[in-house]
C-alpha cells in the first residue's frame, strides 16, 4: 500500500472555515457578494458529478439557502453524457435556472453541447487534459484546470480518475467561498460506514480541488449573501421528488404496496421496501405491473391503503385493475412518475403526457381522482392529500409526478411531523345491522375482513356491476344508480376543494394555468413578465381531476387563458390540460402553449410562446443570443435533425 | 351491543377510528352453520361440477368451524370463479387472472384472516399463469383451489390451456393443436409447497383436500377436475367410478418400516411427485407434494421484526424525524 500523500497545505487545511479567511487586500480577489448562482456540472454518468451536484444542494439547504437542482440521466445503462445543474440562491428559487452562471465541463462533448447553456460574461471551468475550447470566442472567461491529472496525483493514482467530481467539489468551494467544513461534514457521512480509506480518498480529492491555486487563472471570487433567518423559519431538509413521495406516503400512513421496476418510479419502490418494513409494513417487488397493482388492492381490501405506481407502460398495464377499483369503490394511490412517451419512448426525459390516461385510462365509466405535485416539497404533502382523499371518498387516487421531480433535489421548510403523521390503525368495530356497503344515497367505506356485520351479511367487493351489497345485478336502473353514485363522490370532492389561488396579478391581461412540474419555470416567467409591464398572473392546478370549483371566476378576471405543459399539442391544437378546461369551461380565450423536446420549461420558452408577437416578446426576451430548443416539430419549423433532438444536452 | 363507536357507512376514514383488537370478542360466538355462510343461489349449470365444490367448501368451514369475520373467499374470473358470489362472507371478485396476487397481498397483510381463492384453469394457467409461478415462487400463504374443466365455459366453448390435443372447440373447430398444461407438473416445477389433485364427484376426498391444504402453511393448491356439463360432458369420466371409471388414489407413504410401505408415495419427495405427474390421464389423485419451505409470511414478517428490533422499536413519528433529522 502507498503511503498517505501529503495533504496541500492551506488555509482551510486545518479546519478553518472559508468564511473566516481575511478578504484580500487586493480588490479584483475581493469575493464579489452574489445571491444566486447556477452552477452546471457536465460529464459522463460513470464520473458521479450527480453526488457532486447533490453535495452543493445538500450544503445549500443547510445553509438555509433555496436550492433547485436538474439532472439529466442518459437511459444508457453506464456511460453518455450527464449534467447536474445547481441553483442556490438566499431568495427564492423556483426554477433550476435557464442558464448557468458557471460551467464545469469534463470532456470536449460536454464543452460542445453546453457551452451554449452558458450565460454571456459566465465562467467555463474546464478540465485542461480533456478539452479544448474556442478561446477566441470572448463571451465566456475560461479557467482550465487539468482535473483528471490533478486527481490522480492527488490519489496516488490507484483510483485512476475516480474522485474527479470531489476534486471539483474543492474547486468550487474555492471559488464560492463555500462553507468548508459542512462539505467535508457531508462527504464524511456519504462514505460513513464504508471503509475508512474511502472516506480519506474522498477527503484528500476535496483537499486537492480546494488547495488548486484558481486565483491565478480566475480573477473573481464570489460568496452568497448570508441567509438571514426569518422568524418561527423551520430547518431546510434536502430530497428529491421520489423521496418526497415515499416519505410523504409514510407520513399519510401508507404502510403497504407493490411495484415494478421502471424508470423514473422504481427509487419510490426502492426506498419504501427498505423503510416500511421499519414502520411494520411491508412493500412487495411484484413480478409484474398487473401483479402490483393486484397485491396492492390486496392490501386495500385488507384494510390498509396502499400505494402502487410507475411510469406510463407500466400504468397502461395496471389499468384494468384500476376500473375495478373504481367499480368496487377501493382506495388505492397509483404513483405515475411521468416519464416521454408512447411506448417506451424517452425513458429518462421528461413529458407531461400521462394525463388522458391519467384521467380516462380505463374501460367503462370509471372515476378517479387525479393530483399533481408541482415541487419536490409538493411531493410530500400530495401523498398526504392523496391518502386523505382515497380514504375518505374509498377511491382509487392518482399522484403524477415526473423525471424532473424525480431527480432534483430541492431544499424545503421540514414538514410538522407531529401534525401531520396518521396512524394506519384497522378499524374492526362490528358494523350495525342493515350496513350497506355500497348504499347508493351514501359514499362507500370499505370495510375491512375481521369487522364483524351484526347482521350476519357480509359484503362482497365485486367488479360486476352489483347492488348495495355488492351482489351482481343486470338491472339497468341499479346500473345506472350505481354509475351516478360513484361519479357524486368526485363532485362532493371538487365541492371541497378550494380553488388555487393566482399568483402575481388577480385581474388582468394573461392568466398561465399549468400542473405539476412546470410550477417554478411559469412562476419565474410571470414574475419576469410582470416586472417588464404584463399583467399576467398563474394558477397552479394540484387537483387536476376533478378540477376544484370556481375556477370560471378565476377565467373571467383575465382575457387570455394560456395553458403551459410539456406534452403535444394533439390532432385539435391543446394540449391535455387545456382540452380538458375547454371542454369543461366552453371557454374560447383558453389557449395552449406545449412542447414536447423532452425537456423542462426554460422560463425563456414559456415567455416566447406566451407572449409570441404580442407585447411582452416583441420589447424584450432576457439574455438574448442563446440559441433556442426547437420544440415545434411539425415540418415548416424542423431545419436539421440536429436542432430538433436534443444530443444529450440539458 | 352499544353501536355507540359504531361508525355508521359513510362517516369516519378507517384509519382515524382506531378501535382496540379486542373489542371484537365481547361477544359469545355463535355455531357457524352452513345456513350462515351461504348467499346467492349458485348461476351454475345444473350438473356443473363446481356445485360439489361449494359443498365441501362448507362443509369444510362448518366442521373447522372457522370465524366467520376472518373468512376471504376471493376468486378471478370465469364460470367457477363466480364462486364468491355464493359464500356469505367477506370476498371479492377479481379480474381475469389476478386473484392469485390479490390473495397474496391479503394474506401478507392480514395473518389472522383465512385466504381462500376459487378459480378456473383459464385463470389460473392462461391469462393468470404468471403470478401462479411467482405466488407459488414465494411461497405466499394461502389456500387455492382450480376447477379445471379443461374447456372454456363462461364465454362459450373455447379451448383452454388444459384441453388434450385434439378436443374440438369454437377455436380449434377441427381439434387442439397445442400442447396442454400439465397441471402437477407446472405447480411442482413453480415451487408450490402442497400440491393436490381431486375430482369434483368425490366430495370426501375434496373436503380432506382442502382441509389439508388449509392447514399447510404456504402456497397450497388443488387442482380438482370439475366436469363441464356443457361444453365437455364426459371429460372426466374415465376417473369416474360410477361412469367406468377409476379413482386411483395416491397410497402414501406412512413411515411404519413395513416392507409394503418402501412403496408408496412420499409426498416430500419432488422427483416422486413429478413421476407422479406423468402418468396418463386420468392419473392419480390426493397429494402430489408437499415441503415446509418458509412462507413469504414468515420471511417478510422476520425481516420486519428484527429492523424494528434493531431500531429499539420506535414509534413511527420517531423514526421518521429521525430520517429527517439526516436530510437537514
Amino acid at each position: 500500500m502507498n503511503p498517505p500523500p501529503v495533504l496541500p497545505q492551506t488555509d482551510a487545511a486545518n479546519g478553518a472555515p472559508a468564511a473566516a479567511n481575511p478578504p484580500s487586500d487586493r480588490a479584483d480577489l475581493r469575493p464579489e457578494s452574489i445571491n444566486d448562482a447556477v452552477i452546471r456540472l457536465a460529464g459522463d454518468s460513470q464520473d458521479g458529478i450527480q453526488s457532486a451536484g447533490a453535495f452543493l444542494a445538500r450544503l445549500a439547504g443547510r445553509s438555509a439557502q433555496d436550492v433547485m437542482t436538474y439532472m439529466t440521466i442518459p437511459a444508457t445503462i453506464s456511460g453518455g453524457p450527464s449534467i447536474f445543474q445547481v441553483r442556490m440562491g438566499t431568495g427564492e428559487v423556483l426554477s433550476a435556472g435557464d442558464e448557468a452562471d458557471f460551467l464545469v465541463a469534463f470532456y470536449q462533448h460536454s464543452y460542445q453541447d453546453h457551452i451554449g447553456c452558458l450565460k454571456e460574461g459566465g465562467v467555463l471551468l474546464y478540465d485542461s487534459d480533456n478539452v479544448e475550447p474556442d478561446l477566441d470566442d470572448k463571451r465566456f472567461v475560461y479557467v482550465g484546470v487539468p482535473i483528471t491529472g490533478l486527481t490522480v496525483e492527488a490519489l496516488g493514482g490507484t483510483a485512476k480518475d475516480k474522485g474527479k467530481n470531489i476534486f471539483i467539489l474543492g474547486l468550487i468551494a474555492k471559488i464560492f467561498h463555500l462553507d468548508v467544513d459542512k462539505l467535508k461534514a457531508l462527504i464524511t457521512e456519504k462514505f460513513a460506514g464504508k471503509d475508512e480509506s474511502i472516506v480519506n480518498t474522498a477527503l484528500m480529492a476535496f483537499q486537492a480541488g480546494y488547495g488548486y491555486p484558481v486565483g491565478n487563472v480566475l480573477t473573481k471570487q464570489y460568496r452568497f449573501e448570508p441567509h438571514v433567518p426569518k422568524e418561527g423559519e423551520r430547518a431546510q431538509i434536502t430530497m428529491d421528488g421520489n423521496q418526497a413521495l415515499a416519505y410523504g406516503l409514510i407520513a399519510a400512513g401508507v404502510r403497504y404496496g407493490a411495484g415494478y421496476p421502471i424508470t423514473p418510479w422504481s427509487s419510490v419502490m426502492e426506498i419504501l421496501r427498505s423503510e416500511l418494513p421499519k414502520y411494520g409494513g411491508l412493500f412487495v417487488q411484484a413480478e409484474d405491473e398487473l401483479g402490483a397493482v393486484s397485491l396492492a388492492l390486496g392490501f386495500s381490501f385488507s384494510g390498509y391503503l396502499a400505494v402502487t405506481g410507475s411510469a406510463g407502460p407500466g400504468i397502461s398495464l395496471k389499468t384494468e385493475a384500476i376500473g375495478w377499483a373504481s367499480m368496487s369503490e377501493m382506495p388505492l394511490i397509483i404513483i405515475n412518475v411521468q416519464r416521454g412517451g408512447p411506448s417506451t419512448g424517452l425513458p429518462t426525459n421528461v413529458e407531461q403526457s400521462d394525463l388522458f390516461q391519467a384521467i380516462f385510462g380505463g374501460h367503462g365509466d370509471s372515476p378517479r381522482v387525479v393530483l399533481a405535485a408541482s415541487t419536490v416539497e409538493d411531493c410530500f404533502y400530495i401523498a398526504i392529500e392523496a391518502a386523505r382523499i382515497a380514504r375518505k371518498y374509498s377511491t382509487p387516487v392518482f399522484i403524477l409526478s415526473d423525471t424532473s421531480l424525480a431527480t432534483r433535489i430541492e431544499a424545503f421548510g421540514e414538514p410538522e411531523l407531529k401534525d401531520l403523521m396518521i396512524d394506519p390503525t384497522l378499524d374492526l368495530t362490528p358494523r350495525p345491522v342493515g350496513f350497506k356497503p355500497y348504499a347508493v344515497d351514501q359514499i362507500t367505506q370499505h370495510v375491512p375482513p375481521g369487522a364483524r356485520m351484526l347482521d350476519g351479511k357480509y359484503p362482497l367487493i365485486s367488479g360486476l356491476e352489483h347492488d348495495e351489497m355488492g351482489h351482481p345485478t343486470g338491472s339497468p336502473k341499479l346500473h345506472m344508480a350505481m354509475t351516478a353514485k360513484r361519479r357524486n363522490k368526485l363532485r362532493k370532492l371538487a365541492e371541497e376543494i378550494p380553488a388555487p389561488e393566482v399568483y402575481g396579478d388577480q385581474l388582468g391581461d394573461t392568466l398561465l394555468v399549468g400542473w405539476g412540474s412546470t410550477y417554478g419555470p411559469i412562476h419565474d416567467a410571470v414574475k419576469l413578465a410582470r416586472e417588464n409591464g404584463e399583467k399576467a398572473g398563474a394558477l397552479h392546478l394540484r387537483h387536476v381531476h376533478p378540477l376544484p370549483n370556481g375556477l370560471e371566476k378565476v377565467f373571467a378576471k383575465f382575457k387570455r387563458i394560456v395553458v403551459v405543459e410539456m406534452n403535444d399539442q394533439g390532432v385539435y391544437g391543446f394540449g391535455q390540460l387545456a382540452t380538458i378546461l375547454r371542454a369543461r369551461f366552453c371557454e374560447p380565450k383558453i389557449e395552449s402553449a406545449t412542447k414536447t423536446d423532452g425537456l423542462t420549461f426554460r422560463v425563456k420558452e414559456i415567455l416566447e410562446r406566451v407572449f409570441e408577437g404580442r407585447s411582452f416578446a416583441a420589447r424584450k426576451i432576457p439574455r438574448e443570443g442563446i440559441p433556442t430548443v426547437h420544440t415545434d416539430t411539425s415540418p415548416e419549423n424542423v431545419k436539421s435533425l440536429k436542432e430538433v433532438v436534443p444530443q444529450g444536452v440539458g | 351491543m352499544s353501536t355507540e363507536n359504531t361508525p355508521t357507512n359513510g362517516s369516519a376514514t378507517a384509519t382515524a377510528t382506531a378501535t382496540p383488537p379486542d373489542a371484537t370478542l365481547d361477544f359469545v360466538r355463535e355455531k357457524l352453520t352452513k345456513k350462515a355462510i351461504t348467499a346467492d343461489h349458485p348461476t351454475w349449470c345444473p350438473g356443473c361440477g363446481d356445485f360439489a365444490v361449494l359443498a365441501s367448501y362448507y362443509k369444510v368451514i362448518e366442521k373447522r368451524q372457522l370465524e366467520h369475520e376472518k373468512i376471504v373467499t376471493l376468486a378471478g374470473i370465469g364460470c367457477s370463479s363466480r364462486f364468491p358470489y355464493f359464500v356469505n362472507g367477506y370476498g371479492a371478485h377479481f379480474i381475469h387472472g389476478r386473484a392469485v396476487p390479490l390473495a397474496s397481498g391479503i394474506s401478507l397483510a392480514r395473518p389472522d384472516l383465512h385466504v381462500f381463492l376459487f378459480g378456473g384453469d383459464g385463470d389460473g394457467f392462461s391469462i393468470g399463469g404468471n403470478h401462479l409461478n411467482h405466488g407459488a415462487r414465494k411461497n405466499i400463504n394461502m389456500t387455492y383451489f382450480i376447477m379445471d374443466n379443461f374447456v372454456y365455459g363462461l364465454t362459450k366453448k373455447q379451448t383452454s390451456p388444459t384441453s388434450p390435443i385434439g378436443f374440438k372447440s369454437k377455436t380449434d373447430p377441427t381439434g387442439a393443436i397445442d400442447q396442454p398444461v400439465n397441471p402437477m407438473k407446472q405447480l411442482i416445477c413453480a415451487g408450490a409447497t402442497f400440491v393436490a389433485r381431486t375430482h369434483a364427484t368425490q366430495v370426501n376426498h375434496m373436503v380432506q383436500m382442502i382441509e389439508r391444504a388449509m392447514d399447510h402453511q404456504g402456497f397450497s393448491v388443488i387442482e380438482c377436475l370439475s366436469e363441464c356439463v356443457e361444453f365437455f360432458p364426459g371429460a372426466f369420466d374415465s376417473a369416474n367410478p360410477r361412469k367406468g371409471g377409476a379413482f386411483a388414489l395416491i397410497d402414501e407413504k406412512k413411515w411404519d418400516n413395513t416392507p409394503e410401505d418402501e412403496l408408496r408415495h412420499d409426498v416430500t419427495d419432488e422427483l416422486a411427485a413429478y413421476k407422479l405427474a406423468q402418468l396418463p390421464f386420468p392419473g392419480v389423485f390426493g397429494v402430489f407434494y408437499e415441503s415446509d419451505r418458509p412462507t413469504k409470511n414468515a420471511l417478510e414478517k422476520k425481516w420486519i421484526d428484527t429492523t424494528r428490533e434493531k431500531l429499539g422499536n420506535p414509534t413511527d413519528l420517531q423514526l421518521l424525524q429521525k430520517t429527517f433529522d439526516r436530510m437537514k
